[in-house]
């Protein structure tokens, strides 16, 4: 007879049920550490090739002698104009999308097509946005290869980006703090004015900052609406470009100098890859600060 | 006490308040339609600059879909077959996925499943920090590193192939198909795997048995968002998988994919001649994958949620 401590003890089946969790644990853990750990070797070794060019003055300074020497300036400068205006229009129009999907839309038809084109603009290529910036604004609007064409497609491509996050900080907010407010009268836009974007407003900043870094990346569709190789611009010019001219920009410089050019010295293009790496980053790590901090502060 | 009160009337707002709200719910739903016109228009602009090329005499389809002969620029056979750039997408966009998919969904699993809160919060910020890397700085880690790396590793002559672009492709469509894998093994309700955990179950076998059929649809949506990222991608494999227009027989074999082709060509072409007028045909295929892929995605998770 066996006694009842006996039945406790691990037998074959739950030592080898063991084993397999644990092995499927470590394969797991490895799997995730698998593309962690060669990415973050990739980075230290871009930093490593790049600094021998990194410095203040390599921001600072214009391009010289062919792109073979000098710094970054004119290309950041740009890609600091593009994502502004990029930013003052899709910032607008996303938000109150978002708004509209999330405080008007009933679920019907017509507003799960709506919801169906905004997956769907998030999902075309940045090489299809080009296409578009080139016909529609470059093209059939007039505004030829510009900044401001750029910026209107990167504002079309990054507007998806506003939109899913500022709804999902909408939905968020509790339906009775709505209830409330409707309960003393108010109109729906008062409430959402009121109540429904104060309460959300961390989660549309995170959307904003991240729809800034998603900008900074790009280089498929600027590179024809209004990307140019090169411009010369004096050491430090806050405001070298108007709207209607080409701008040069820190995604579409590193394409051209690592590709397009030849006799770069290796640690200028490593240098442009960090620095352009470190912005999109820094912007992101902001975004991710925001939101913990509104976390942190959730009254509900 | 006598006298009734007149009829109070009920307080009204101006008018002008009245009037500027109804402007600005007017502005709100334009907005909320926006949308639509954009991806209308998007198809619209891309579409009328291939159409005159498409609906032209000698131009067909079936040539263009399956010829591999894509001789752009020749002067006395110009031809524009895409079968090649069509194999080359594909080829490194599967490659891409074997290497992806496991990992991406083994990532999310343990993310979702096996790890502590704190370890969770970080590995996810990591991931979301992964998904931000710019495509150019991708393409740029192709070109010097990945090049680098593999022609010492296999001794092929160059190192901008399948190999490498998959590779990068593979780095880059992980992130998407962890936090979506992710989201859909969270949609799994709590009461699965407490009745799992109650039969004795392992975490292992749990997972096995348990989560990863109920959550199969979701993790097909996540490799599916995987695969259209991996098809649209532009400057990475632009950089990353050499210029070489055939059809690849291995995986050191350089390619040129239908975005790379469209980046490549479009800044040398003569405005409305044929050869810019069939980048453009392109563009329209390179969208309606994309469509259809997403379509597909977004349909497997509206079912999900209906459930």
């Amino acid at each position: 007879m066996q006694s009842s401590a006996a039945r406790f003890t691990e037998t074959p089946l739950i030592r080898k049920k063991k084993f397999r969790e644990s092995v499927a644990k470590w394969v797991f853990f490895a799997m995730t550490i698998a593309m962690i750990i060669p990415l973050l070797l990739i980075v230290g070794f871009l930093i490593v090739k790049a600094i021998p060019s990194l410095s203040l003055d390599f921001l600072l300074d214009p391009p010289m002698r062919n792109m073979r020497a000098g710094g970054i300036w004119p290309a950041f400068v740009g890609t600091v104009y593009l994502v502004m205006i990029s930013l003052a229009v899709a910032a607008p129009i996303g938000v109150l999308a978002a708004v509209y999907l999330n405080e008007y839309a009933k679920d019907n038809w017509f507003n799960r097509l709506i919801n169906l084109a905004v997956i769907n603009l998030a999902g075309v290529p940045s090489i299809v946005h080009a296409l578009f910036g080139l016909g529609a604004f470059v093209l059939a609007a007039g505004i030829g290869k510009s900044v401001l064409a750029a910026s209107l497609t990167l504002a079309v491509m990054t507007l998806p980006v506003i939109i899913a996050s500022t709804r999902e900080a909408l939905a968020s907010v509790p339906m009775t703090f709505r209830e409330a407010c409707w309960n003393v009268g108010a109109t729906r836009w008062q409430t959402i004015r009121a109540v429904v974007l104060p309460n959300s407003i961390s989660g549309i900043l995170t959307g904003v900052i991240l729809q800034v870094s998603r900008a900074a990346g790009e280089t498929a569709p600027i590179m024809f609406t209004g990307a140019l190789f090169f411009k010369a611009v004096q050491r430090g010019t806050i405001f070298p470009y108007s709207l209607d001219e080409q701008c040069m920009a820190l995604s579409m410089h590193l394409y051209v100098i690592a590709t397009q050019v030849h006799g770069v010295p290796e640690s200028m293009t490593y240098a442009t890859a960090v620095v352009l790496l470190a912005t999109v980053l820094l912007v992101n790590a902001t975004a991710i600060l925001v939101r913990m901090y509104m976390r942190s502060r959730k009254k509900w | 006490m006598g006298a009734a009160a007149a009829p109070r009337s009920k307080p009204r707002r101006a008018v002008w308040a009245v009037a500027g709200e109804k402007f600005l719910e007017l502005v709100i739903r334009l907005c909320g339609i926006s949308a639509i016109v954009f991806v209308l228009s998007i198809f619209y602009f891309v579409f009328a600059k291939a159409a005159p090329l498409l609906f032209s005499d000698g131009f067909s389809v079936g040539e263009f879909l399956f010829s591999t002969k894509w001789y752009p620029t020749s002067e006395v056979n110009v031809r524009y077959g895409v079968f090649a750039l069509i194999v080359g997408t594909f080829s490194v966009t599967v490659l891409a996925m074997l290497i992806a998919v496991p990992f991406g969904l083994g990532a999310a699993i343990y993310i979702s499943e096996f790890c502590g809160p704190k370890l969770k919060e970080t590995l996810k910020i990591t991931i979301e920090l992964l998904a931000a890397i710019p495509s150019v700085v991708w393409g740029f880690i192709g070109l010097t590193v990945m090049n680098q790396v593999i022609v010492k590793i296999t001794g092929a002559p160059v190192g901008l192939n399948v190999l490498n672009g998959g590779l990068i492709l593979a780095l880059m469509s992980v992130p998407i198909i962890v936090s979506i894998g992710e989201d859909a093994l969270k949609a799994v309700p709590d009461s699965y795997r407490e009745a799992a955990t109650a039969l004795g179950a392992t975490r292992w076998q749990m997972v096995y048995k348990v989560l990863l059929p109920a959550a199969k649809t979701g993790l097909l949506a996540a490799v599916l968002l995987g695969v259209a990222r991996a098809v649209g991608e532009t400057m990475a494999v632009l950089m990353a998988t050499g210029h070489a227009v055939h059809i690849p027989h291995s995986v050191l074999d350089s390619v040129r994919t239908l975005t790379a082709t469209i980046a490549a060509e479009l800044g040398e072409t003569q405005e409305n001649s044929p050869h810019y007028r069939v980048l453009f045909l392109i563009g329209v295929l390179l969208f309606t994958i994309t469509f259809v892929i997403n379509l597909a995605a977004d349909m497997i998770v509206r079912g999900i949620r209906k459930r």
